[in-house]
């Protein structure tokens, strides 16, 4: 059954259930605090602030960066949303061709990161691209499509690259919800777009918001694919203060400024979305989907074939193209430990970075207190900072550690512990990507009713055999989806893997990095290629999970 | 459970505590590792000592030597543009280095005055054209091109590389801001299409017709030529009754707390003689340093130039002015 209940929240499912949460509580705060160190440092650095460079970046670029990055915003925000949660209501209720197919290959695209997509759609689509120059051919001298290095460019790149977010999210809470609301909504009288919009959208809200906000955070902090198009973003500024006028102090400050604007406009998400309450009961069995015919189903198998051309046969194809151009003087014997490392970190950070979100969600459920949830908004803000900036900030919390433990077991210790090591690195991708599993993992914890837990602890269950046998099963897909997530998102991850892997330790991402950094970006094809390919797996098995769900 | 998670810790720590050891260098890097790690190979098999790097972009290499400070593993810092070479030398990141042979074997102007950097390998960045469609004789010098005449033929590089924030900040040393201004603001009206994110992208739209003319590295259009042995473009060298063209470097210094000093002075003394000079330019298709050592028969084939002697230090000064001006002047 399914039941939306709008109303009061209960203040928390610990007082309820009357538990000692201090040990729980104490963990989550020391983790959050972990996180926001690197923050803090940032923070702490921009005591001192740079005025020349305020003042220069002030007078000239902010202004046009503040534009265009609030029209990226808004362009890439809309595009996820519509697309995804189109996307994904399709899969989730209709049956149409190639149905059962596209429920998994609609999340491929989140296998190719944003920077590689951006490239191969320039490449090919620019003037002196292979595109243009047959229509050139064909057609007369001109320019006989719309310049892809636009703002529509960069907007339609970012929503094939992210749209994957909202679909899986918007998918997952449409299969959980099944036909019922929309139903009851028809029953009451209303339309089939009106059902839609005023029953079944409300209840899904809360992972369209999550899926969103991922997208968005991650168009925030992208470097890599707005540099392609030379579209300048607040991030540029950032790395303009940082690499153009060597001042990190500046980079940080407007690092925090962007951070803040996205604590914002998360907070107004919550308020507006008051305090609804959508309780969804897992149920078994699926309900039979909406048969599509004729026009509609084909449109409806042409939709989803056009976005999963564009988002991944293309760019994948491209890729394959290029590799297979350079695979003899590129592939060698290195690719294996390249590949193993790559596994390895991502395998492990998702596990540290899961359990960090499970740990952090349960403790809000137990006690939403301001302290508590204070850290959790702390906790998930790492994602929208841009990569290096990040990166610089975990670095120099990690040394400044490394020094106060020298200081006090200098003797035993042979060098610095964290810096340069496989657990600085690992906890960065912690910091970094907590926003990306707690997403789905708040998500799961949203819709399990706290009756529930309430009745379990009435039979005597105490708080890890509440967690153990009653959340972890129902949370089940939410956790997987966050490992899930979190594993593709570490494999891609490129400035903090640079920064802080320990000598000699290269993955795919670093490799892609060593080749485009000069430009040579047809032989990082093989590298990106195996990135795509090995992604691929874990992106299968999301999509299994949630197709299960 | 605890104890599995021990060895997991143990396990994960372990690469980090693992000490640097005796005969051994450790080299920060911002050239990337296919062009820099034949060299390793090569001094690793001479000289028997063990090279350990990382490489990542300039910026948070900098960083990181600067936040590890006295406890940092580094003994050499490599990287690419005077500008990041003389900002680390600023932010006391690298050590003076007195040496008889790198006095020798890398000229004034390519080394800081203060013997905390040395170039190591030579770029120039000159002007491009398409064979067909301009004559050389139209062209001469860099702030020519913000000429009228070349209204829509011009096609830049986005200025947000350092190497035309090292060229524009020639032209300020060279002709004073407002001169300088002047020329970027004639390029900016000049442009074709917007600014490119690579030297690449601005060789192909060039080919493809969609401009005229250009600025480029010379590397970038040896690699597209080794690929495309058909590309209508051809090199100009500028100013060469003037200024000479505008080059830069990627070189490398040693670092302030280098653990290893003497072995890192002699491994930057090697790099500048005859074997290592070839290795680290034609592996790029780039120029030697040391003026002793003839470039790669491909590139020699480009011709002579007469090339600008300004100092690379006054280029790494004068860089964050440069970046005020493109921003000015609405070079994006």
């Amino acid at each position: 059954m399914a039941r939306a209940a709008a109303g009061a929240g209960p203040p928390g499912i610990g007082a309820w259930l009357n538990v000692n949460v201090g040990g729980w509580r104490a963990a989550s705060l020391l983790l959050a605090a972990v996180v926001a160190a690197p923050l803090l440092v940032l923070a702490a650095s921009s005591l001192h602030p740079d005025a020349r460079v305020w003042q220069h970046l002030s007078a000239t670029v902010l202004p046009g960066l503040l534009r265009n990055t609030l029209v990226l915003t808004l362009g890439v925000g809309s595009g996820v949303l519509v697309l995804g949660t189109g996307l994904a209501w399709l899969t989730a209720m209709c049956e149409f061709p190639g149905r059962r197919w596209f429920d998994w290959a609609l999340m491929l695209p989140l296998a190719v990161p944003a920077y590689v997509l951006a490239f191969v759609a320039v490449g090919l689509l620019d003037y002196g691209g292979p595109v243009q120059t047959a229509l050139r051919r064909w057609l007369g001298p001109g320019q006989w499509l719309p310049p892809i290095r636009s703002e529509g460019g960069v907007i339609a790149v970012m929503v094939l690259a992210f749209y994957p977010y909202v679909y899986m999210l918007a998918r997952a809470a449409f299969l959980n919800q099944g036909r019922r609301m929309l139903e009851t909504g028809r029953v009451l009288g209303l339309g089939p777009v009106a059902a839609f919009c005023r029953a079944t959208l409300p209840v899904a809200r809360p992972a369209l918001a999550a899926g969103t906000a991922l997208a968005l955070m991650e168009t925030l902090a992208d470097f890599g694919a707005v540099s392609v198009f030379n579209y300048d973003t607040f991030t540029t500024a950032i790395y303009k203060a940082w690499f153009g006028f060597f001042s990190l102090t500046t980079a940080a400050q407007l690092a925090l400024l962007l951070l803040a604007f996205v604590a914002l406009a998360l907070y107004l998400e919550r308020r507006l979305r008051g305090r609804a309450r959508y309780e969804v009961v897992l149920r078994p069995g699926q309900d039979p989907r909406y048969r599509l015919r004729g026009g509609r189903a084909w449109g409806a198998t042409l939709l989803c074939l056009g976005v999963l051309a564009l988002g991944f046969l293309v760019p994948a194809g491209q890729l394959a193209a290029w590799a297979w151009e350079v695979w003899r003087e590129e592939l060698d014997s290195r690719y294996a430990a390249f590949m193993f490392n790559t596994l390895t970190l991502g395998a492990v950070a998702a596990g540290a970075t899961t359990f960090a979100a499970l740990m952090l969600s349960y403790t809000y459920r137990l006690r939403p207190d301001p302290l508590t949830r204070g850290a959790v908004r702390v906790a998930t803000l790492g994602y929208a900072l841009p990569g290096s900036v990040l990166a610089v900030g975990i670095m120099l919390s990690f040394v400044w550690i490394d020094r106060r433990l020298g200081g006090w077991f200098g003797h035993w210790l042979d060098g610095p512990l964290l810096t340069g090591s496989l657990l600085a690195l690992v906890l960065a991708y912690v910091v970094r990507f907590l926003a990306v599993a707690y997403g789905p993992v708040d998500n799961a914890f949203e819709r399990i009713k706290p009756s529930i837990l309430q009745v379990a602890r009435c039979l005597g269950a105490g708080n890890l055999e509440i967690l153990r046998r009653l959340s972890i099963p129902m949370l089940r897909t939410g956790l997987v989806s966050a490992l899930l997530l979190v594993f593709v998102e570490v494999m891609k991850e490129m400035p903090a893997t640079l920064l802080l892997r320990p000598f000699g330790w290269t993955t795919l991402a670093t490799r892609i990095f060593e080749l485009t950094s000069e430009g040579e970006w047809e032989r990082a094809a093989l590298p990106a290629l195996t990135l795509v390919a090995v992604g691929l797996i874990p992106v299968a098995l999301l999509v299994r999970r949630s197709a299960q769900a | 459970m605890l104890r599995i998670t021990v060895l997991i810790l143990a396990a994960l720590v372990g690469p980090g505590a693992a000490a640097v050891q005796a005969a051994e260098l450790v080299v920060y890097s911002a050239r990337n590792e296919q062009l820099i790690r034949p060299l390793f190979e090569a001094y690793e098999r001479d000289r028997g000592v063990t090279i350990r790097f990382v490489t990542d972009k300039a910026g948070p290499l900098l960083a990181r030597l600067k936040a590890e400070g006295a406890s940092s593993p580094a003994d050499l810092l490599i990287t690419v543009d005077a500008g990041n070479l003389w900002h680390a030398a600023r932010e006391g990141a690298l050590a003076p280095v007195r040496s008889a042979v790198l006095a020798r074997n890398i000229p004034a102007h390519l080394r800081d005055p203060g013997g905390r950097w040395y170039g190591l390998s030579v770029r120039a960045r000159t002007i491009v054209y398409h064979r067909e469609r301009v004559k050389p004789a139209e062209l001469s010098t860099y702030e020519a091109l913000a000429e009228p005449r070349w209204k829509g033929r011009l096609c830049l590089r986005t200025a947000k590389k350092v190497y035309n924030q090292s060229l524009v900040a020639a032209l300020i040393a060279h002709h004073g801001e407002a001169g300088a201004e002047r020329v970027v603001r004639g390029w900016v009206a000049n442009l074709a299409a917007p600014v490119f994110s690579s030297d690449t992208k601005v060789l192909e739209a060039i080919a493809a017709g969609q401009c005229d003319v250009g600025i480029v590295n010379t590397y970038y259009y040896g690699r597209l030529l080794k690929k495309k042995p058909d590309l209508p473009l051809v090199l100009f060298w500028p100013n060469q009754e003037t200024t000479g063209v505008h080059i830069n470097v990627s070189g490398a210094g040693v670092t302030a707390h280098a653990p290893h000093r003497a072995e890192a002075v002699r491994f930057l003394e090697w790099l500048s003689g005859e074997q290592a000079q070839h290795l680290f330019a034609d592996v790029n298709l780039e120029y030697p340093a040391n003026p002793a050592v003839q470039p790669d028969p491909r590139v020699a084939a480009w011709g002579r130039f007469k090339a600008d002697d300004l100092n690379l230090a006054e280029v790494g000064r004068l860089q964050a002015a440069a970046i005020r001006l493109m921003d000015r002047a609405g070079y994006r």
